[in-house]
C-alpha cells in the first residue's frame, strides 16, 4: 500500500456520501437521545462526515480511507479527541510515514494553536521520531510563537521538546530575541529561567547570575512598568536573601525608577522587600523615601519600611488589603 | 431587565436551558466532544441558581452512563468518544449534584483514574500519555469524591506537584512550565484535598494571584495578559484555598464579572461585550458565589461544586 495521501481532490471538498472507496459503508448516527441535555446542532456535512467516521471506528478499520475520515473529521473539529485517538491507532497500523504525519498536523496546528490535541499529537510523533526532529520542531514553535509570543501550548512543547531531545544552543538568543520584540513577554521571561537554571550548556544559576542581573536592570530601566522583569530579579536570588541585599544593583535600580516615577509600585514593592531583609538604606534611598514623604501630608512619617507600605497603600488601592497585612509584618 | 449591576439570574438560567439550536454555530461544532463538561458547567451554575430542578435527573443520569465505558471504567466526553480522565470528573461531579453516585461501579471508575498515575506520580489524561498537572488535579478530585484517594501514591502525587512550583510561587503544566492561574488553581486544589497546602508559600502565591487583578477589576491568568472571567474562578478560589482572598478588590471583581453578562439573551463572556459561552458563564456565576453574591449557593473552591453537595458526601454517613 501506499503512504496514506490525506486530500483526495484539492480543489473540492467531497463529501464522503460521493466518495466511490466509501459506497460499501453505512453511516452510524450519532446516539444523542430523544432529550439531550444541552442540545447541540450540527451543520449537516459536519453531520455526515461524523456519521461515516462513527461507521469505520465501530468498525475498527484501519486503512487508508479511514485515516482519510479522520482527516475530514479533525477539519471539521480538531478538539475532537476520540478522532485523534483513531488516528493514532491506524497510523501504527499502517506504519504510517510519520514526518509526513507530522507535517499534516503541523498544518492543523497553524490554525488551531491553542488545542491540546494538536500539540500532545505531535508530541507523541516526535517522541517516535527522536533527536532529529528537535530542529524541526524548535523552527515549528518559533512559528506559531511569532504570531502569539505568549501560546502556552507552544511554550510547553518548546520545553519538553528541550529537555528531550535537545536544541539549547541558541536558546538563550532566542529569549534574547522575543524580549527585544517585547520585553513584556512573561513567557520569555519564563523561558529565559529555564534555560539559565537547566541548559546544559550555560553553567547553571550561580553562574549565570551575574550577567543575568545586569541584563534584568537594563530591561527594568528601559520600561519600569513591567511586571516580569522584576519578578525576575528577585528569582535570581531565590533562597539568597543575603546575596540579594548584598547586591547593590538591586537597591539602586529601585532608586533610579523611584527617582524619575515615585508611584512606581514594582520599585516600590521591592524596595520594601530589601528593607523587611534588612537593607541598610543609603542615604540618598533615605532622602528619595523622606521626599516623597513629605510631598504627601497624608503619609505617615515613621520608619523607612512602614513608610514605603503607606506609599504602597496609596498607589496600589486595589491591593490595599496586602499592603496593609504586609505593614504588621514590618513590627519587628 | 434589573438594574445596571445586577445578576440577571433568570435570563442565565433560560440560556442554559433552552440552549440554542444554532445549525452553523461554531460553538456546537465544537463541543460536541466535551458535552459531558458542558453538561457539568450547565448544570452546576443551573444549581448555583437553585434551578437544578429544571432538568430532568433521570434524563441526565441515563444520558451521562451512556458515556460510560465498562471495560475501562471511564467516561467519554459524549456517546461513542474514548474514556478519559476529563471527561471522567465531569461526569463524577454531575452524579454529586444529583446525588446519584450510587449507579457507580465505584472500584472500577477509581482503578480507571489510579491507571493513570506514572512513576514520577504525575498522571496522564488518558491511555495515550499526555501529561498535565491539571490531570493531577483531575485524578485527585475524582477519587476524593469517590472516598478513593488511598488507592494513588498520594506522596508521589505530591511530589511531582511541587516540582512544578516556579520562582514566583506558582505553578505550570509541567516542571518547568510558566506559572498559569489555570494551572496553578489545579496544583493548590490538589494540595488542597490532599492536605498538603504546607507546600505553598502563601504570601508569596497569594501576591502574585493578587496581582493578576486589572485595573478594570477583572482577573488575569499571567502577568501582562488581559482579564477574562474564566479567572475570576481559577485564581479566586485559590486564593480562597490559601486563605488570601481578601487581598483583592471583590467588589471591582464583581463588577467585572456582571459587565461580561448579556442581561437580555443570558449567558456570561470571557470580557465586556463578547459573544456569551456556557463555561463563560458557569465561571462568572462561580465567582460571584465565591464571593457570596446574593441569590448564589456557596461553592467548594476544591471541588469546584456548590457546598452543599460536597457536604452531603464528606459527612452523610454513606462511604
Amino acid at each position: 500500500m501506499s503512504s496514506p495521501d490525506e486530500e483526495e481532490g484539492v480543489d473540492e471538498w467531497v463529501p464522503p456520501s460521493r466518495r466511490p472507496e466509501l459506497a460499501d459503508v453505512a453511516p452510524l448516527p450519532q446516539g444523542d437521545g430523544p432529550c439531550p441535555v444541552v442540545a447541540i446542532a450540527y451543520r449537516d456535512d459536519f453531520r455526515e462526515v461524523m456519521d461515516y467516521f462513527r461507521a469505520l471506528y465501530a468498525a475498527g478499520e484501519r486503512s487508508p480511507r479511514a485515516l482519510r475520515i479522520t482527516a475530514d473529521a479533525i477539519d471539521f473539529n480538531p478538539g475532537n479527541y476520540t478522532v485523534w485517538h483513531f488516528r493514532r491507532v491506524i497510523l501504527e497500523a499502517l506504519d504510517a510515514d510519520l514526518i509526513q504525519e507530522m507535517n499534516f498536523v503541523d498544518q492543523i496546528a497553524e490554525c488551531n494553536a491553542k488545542n491540546y490535541q494538536v500539540w500532545h499529537h505531535k508530541r507523541w510523533l516526535a517522541e517516535k521520531l527522536g533527536p532529529d526532529v528537535a530542529n524541526s520542531e524548535h523552527e515549528f514553535t518559533r512559528k506559531i510563537l511569532y504570531d502569539d509570543a505568549k501560546n502556552y501550548h507552544a511554550w510547553s512543547h518548546r520545553q519538553w521538546v528541550l529537555q528531550a531531545l535537545g536544541g539549547w544552543e541558541s536558546e538563550l538568543q532566542y529569549c534574547n530575541q522575543l524580549l527585544e520584540e517585547d520585553v513584556f513577554n512573561n513567557s520569555a521571561w519564563n523561558q529565559r529561567y529555564l534555560v539559565v537554571t537547566r541548559s546544559p550548556i550555560l553553567g547553571g544559576l550561580v553562574t549565570m547570575r551575574d550577567s543575568e542581573v545586569d541584563y534584568t536592570v537594563e530591561a527594568i530601566i528601559a520600561n519600569p512598568q513591567n511586571e516580569s522583569p522584576w519578578r525576575y530579579l528577585r528569582g535570581l536570588y531565590k533562597g539568597d536573601n543575603t546575596l540579594l541585599v548584598a547586591d547593590d544593583r538591586i537597591s539602586d535600580v529601585c532608586l533610579k525608577v523611584l527617582n524619575n516615577d515615585w508611584r512606581c509600585i514594582f520599585a516600590l514593592g521591592l524596595l520594601l522587600e530589601l528593607l523587611r531583609m534588612g537593607l541598610q538604606p543609603s542615604d540618598e534611598l533615605r532622602g528619595t523615601i523622606e521626599a516623597i514623604n513629605n510631598s504627601d501630608p497624608e503619609i505617615e512619617h515613621t520608619d523607612l519600611a512602614t513608610a514605603v507600605c503607606s506609599i504602597l497603600q496609596k498607589c496600589d488601592p486595589l491591593r490595599i488589603n496586602y499592603w496593609s497585612w504586609y505593614r504588621t509584618t514590618l513590627s519587628s | 431587565m434589573g438594574e445596571q449591576g445586577e445578576l440577571a439570574a433568570d435570563q442565565h438560567v433560560r440560556y442554559i436551558v433552552t440552549a440554542e439550536k444554532k445549525k452553523d454555530s461554531f460553538e456546537s461544532l465544537v463541543m460536541e466532544h466535551l458535552r459531558a463538561s458542558g453538561a457539568y458547567w450547565g448544570l452546576t451554575t443551573l444549581d448555583l441558581l437553585h434551578k437544578l430542578h429544571a432538568v430532568d435527573s433521570a434524563e441526565v443520569v441515563d444520558w451521562i452512563m451512556s458515556c460510560y465505558h465498562p471495560e475501562s471504567g471511564g467516561f467519554g466526553g459524549n456517546v461513542g468518544h474514548d474514556p478519559h480522565v476529563l471527561y471522567t470528573l465531569s461526569a463524577v461531579q454531575v452524579l454529586c449534584l444529583f446525588d446519584r453516585l450510587d449507579v457507580l461501579d465505584v472500584e472500577k471508575v477509581a482503578d480507571y483514574v489510579t491507571g493513570l498515575q506514572n512513576e514520577d506520580g504525575s498522571f496522564s489524561g488518558d491511555m495515550w500519555g499526555e501529561v498535565d498537572t491539571r490531570f493531577s488535579y483531575i485524578s485527585i478530585c475524582t477519587l476524593s469524591l469517590l472516598h478513593r484517594l488511598h488507592k494513588i501514591n498520594v506522596d508521589k502525587a505530591v511530589e511531582y506537584i511541587v516540582s512544578c512550583k516556579n520562582l514566583d510561587g506558582g505553578f505550570g503544566a509541567m516542571p518547568g512550565g510558566e506559572s498559569h492561574a489555570g494551572q496553578i488553581f489545579c496544583c493548590v486544589g490538589a494540595l488542597a484535598i490532599t492536605g498538603s497546602l504546607h507546600h505553598i508559600d502563601r504570601d508569596l502565591l497569594g501576591w502574585w494571584l493578587c496581582e493578576r487583578q486589572c485595573r478594570d477589576g477583572g482577573l488575569n491568568g499571567r502577568p501582562e495578559k488581559l482579564a477574562d472571567v474564566c479567572y475570576s474562578w481559577w485564581v479566586l478560589s485559590s486564593l480562597i484555598m490559601i486563605d488570601r482572598v481578601h487581598w483583592i478588590d471583590k467588589e471591582k471583581l464583581a463588577k467585572f464579572i456582571l459587565n461580561c453578562q448579556d442581561k437580555e439573551n443570558g449567558g456570561i463572556s470571557d470580557r465586556p461585550d463578547n459573544a456569551v459561552d456556557i463555561y463563560h458563564t458557569y465561571f462568572g456565576v462561580a465567582g460571584l458565589s465565591l464571593m457570596e453574591y446574593p441569590g448564589v449557593k456557596p461553592m467548594d473552591p476544591a471541588y469546584a461544586l456548590p457546598l452543599d453537595v460536597v457536604n452531603r458526601i464528606f459527612l452523610s454517613k454513606q462511604q
